[in-house]
């Protein structure tokens, strides 16, 4: 019997019981879609991390102060201001395997340039800012060091913020205003996009760190030479789990904690965070590939089971087929290739709805949303192996039924 | 030489209970266009003979020709493929497959004889023709009265033009006047040169043969020609 004859065979057969046939199907539909998303999800996650790298800036840590108690009160990450520039600069001079040292401090702003005003993050930095952030200026320059040494009042504009106040016009050289100082731009930053985690990046302004500390954000900073927060940056990815044992040894040094008294900063290695992020996702794969592992041997043992019903309740057409010249292999053909289609259907099912899973794990995670050619091909040809193993026993079950006994059969 | 020719044939079954044996020694022969009804009351062997004269079984010793085919030596393949090109199955329930219309009904054998669709299509309509259902091509079995559906389980039987027309109880689930009117179909086939041969327990049908074979116990007991009756005018019991 010829392929095209058999699967419109396998097909009426499929349709006479459509309801039947749909939930066989079910199990496969949702291993195939576990699969889709699996890899879906692997690749995200893996994008994710490239993309965090990208927008962070390889080989980071990042330093903040720790907690501090008041009265008895303990108020949290980041509410000290322990960390100041001369840590910064220390931490520069040395520990091994740093490039860059940015302290920075931060905080909200709205910008006013003529008519138009915009709320934004203003950010005090010093010249490391834009090697440790792999960050430079599209049009304009950056900071000069003697206007970072008398902390003068001049600004970089992100992206989203150069055309939110000026749109095509080129902002360079214009005055915008930041809490009534009058800052003169200086340069545009280039575009960095989306963080990781979705936020804009360019939705920001840089001053120099004292300008910014001084006349911005202040309030946080009692002593002068206080900062929020450092950027680390070091020459590669191995040094980076040292270089924070001796940063930590130093800051405690500098900060005077002895013994077992708490750190009053805390060191995040970002690119660990990163690989934090891969971890889980990883685990998510490994938990896809499971549900798609038992539901696939389940969705093959309903097909199985389903297929072996179906060869009972038509002996009769069996039999009629094989008094009429059909042989043996025929049959064995007929029903293999009906498991095979029961199966094959369900796993285009199941990349619909792994690829609507994706897009929706995506869309929430913020992710980009990665069904490949390759977790497609592999779906399909896992289903199809489904669907031929598991119809094989029925099948030949089928295949070896006596002639005379089929047709008496009711 | 004859279309059927066994010498011999022997069926025995090896049961829990024993060994039965079902059809003892027949020596018979069917000649091309002839139409032969085999008769004989259940266990009498008349099924096991048409089992093994259809290529369905083989027999435990003796020997078949069918066509001048040894059948006897044919393995699954061999058998299923004899089927295919000389023998048309008729059976008492019919036996159409329910999902698919008339055409494709008869166009089934043509499918394991391996002919492309426009072929199959063609002949199909054919012999829907032949026994008077061209225009019902279309209808599933559920939609046709029971001898319409037999009448496409002869065309189905007809299509592949086989040497052997076999029927097993054609008329068993009809009421008498449709059996009549397949009887006469069968005769009219006949007449254009079709070898039949028709297992029934039933002597009225049996009239209707140009020859009829008795069984019991597995043998022979009767063989003779005889005058068919005319399935046109109204069978005798009928008139009563």
């Amino acid at each position: 019997m010829r392929w095209i004859e058999a699967i419109r065979s396998a097909f009426s057969a499929i349709m006479a019981n459509a309801l039947r046939s749909l939930l066989t199907m079910l199990g496969i539909v949702i291993g195939v879609a576990a699969v889709i998303a699996m890899v879906a999800i692997g690749s995200g996650a893996r994008n994710l991390v490239d993309r965090q790298i990208r927008s962070l800036g390889a080989n980071l840590a990042i330093v903040t102060p720790g907690n501090v108690t008041q009265g008895g009160a303990r108020l949290g990450a980041g509410a000290a201001s322990s960390l100041t520039d001369e840590d910064a600069e220390a931490i520069r001079r040395e520990i091994d395997g740093v490039v860059a040292a940015a302290p920075f401090v931060q905080g909200g702003a709205q910008v006013v340039a003529g008519g138009s005003n915009w709320g934004t993050r203003i950010y005090g930095i010093d010249l490391d800012w834009f090697s440790a952030r792999e960050w430079d200026v599209a049009s304009g320059r950056t900071f000069d060091p003697e206007e970072m040494r008398r902390g003068d009042i001049v600004i970089l504009l992100g992206q989203t913020v150069a055309r939110n106040l000026f749109g095509e016009d080129d902002p360079i050289g214009q005055i915008v205003r930041v809490r009534n100082v009058p800052f003169r731009v200086i340069g545009v930053m280039a575009p960095k996009g989306q963080s990781a985690f979705g936020q804009d990046q360019d939705d920001v302004v840089f001053v120099p760190l004292d300008a910014g500390r001084r006349r911005l954000i202040g309030r946080n900073y009692a002593k002068d030479r206080s900062v929020g927060s450092i950027f680390v940056k070091f020459a590669s990815e191995r040094d980076i789990e040292p270089g924070i044992e001796s940063m930590t040894e130093l800051l405690r040094q500098r900060h005077r904690i002895v013994g077992d008294q708490e750190d009053d900063f805390s060191i995040r290695n970002l690119t660990e965070i990163a690989n934090t992020a891969s971890a889980s996702a990883n685990t998510l794969s490994l938990l896809l590939a499971a549900v798609a592992a038992v539901s696939l041997l389940v969705g093959g043992i309903g097909i199985m089971n389903i297929m072996l019903v179906s060869v009972t309740e038509r002996t009769r057409e069996i039999g009629l087929r094989l008094a009429v010249g059909a042989r043996p292999r025929d049959i064995l053909s007929q029903f293999l290739i009906e498991a095979t289609t029961l199966s094959t259907i369900g796993g285009a099912l199941g990349i619909g709805l792994g690829a609507g899973a994706a897009y929706l794990v995506a869309q929430f995670a913020g992710w980009p949303s990665l069904v490949s050619t390759n977790a497609i091909l592999m779906a399909v040809g896992f289903s199809a192996l489904v669907g031929i193993f598991f119809g094989f026993y029925p099948a030949q079950r089928a295949a070896k039924l006596d002639p005379i006994e089929a047709l008496r059969r009711e | 030489m004859a279309l059927i020719e066994t010498r011999e044939l022997q069926r025995v079954y090896d049961l829990d209970a024993g060994r039965v044996v079902a059809l003892d020694s027949v020596s018979l022969d069917i000649e091309q266009a002839d139409f032969v009804a085999v008769m004989g009351p259940s266990g009498s062997g008349k099924s096991t003979f048409m089992n093994l004269v259809g290529c369905l079984d083989r027999p435990t010793s003796g020997q078949y020709r069918l066509a001048g085919t040894a059948v006897e030596s044919l393995d699954a393949d061999g058998l299923a493929r004899l089927r295919n090109r000389e023998i048309g199955f008729v059976f008492q329930q019919f036996n159409l497959l329910p999902r698919i219309d008339a055409l494709g009904n008869v166009e089934l054998p043509m499918i394991y004889a391996g002919f492309d669709r426009k072929t199959r299509r063609e002949r199909a309509l054919e012999a829907l023709g032949r026994v008077g259902l061209a225009e019902r091509a279309h209808h599933r079995p559920m939609q046709l009265s029971g001898g319409q559906q037999q009448r496409v389980a002869i065309a189905r039987a007809l299509v592949s033009s086989p040497s052997l027309l076999l029927a097993d109880e054609p008329t068993g689930a009809l009421d008498s006047r449709t059996a009549s009117e397949i009887l006469c179909l069968f005769q009219d086939l006949n007449r254009e040169g079709v070898t039949i041969v028709l297992v029934t327990h039933d002597a009225e049908v049996g009239r209707h043969a140009r020859r009829l074979v008795r069984f019991r116990d597995g043998r022979v007991v009767e063989d003779r020609r005889q005058e068919p009756a005319d399935a046109r005018s109204p069978a005798p019991e009928a008139a009563e």
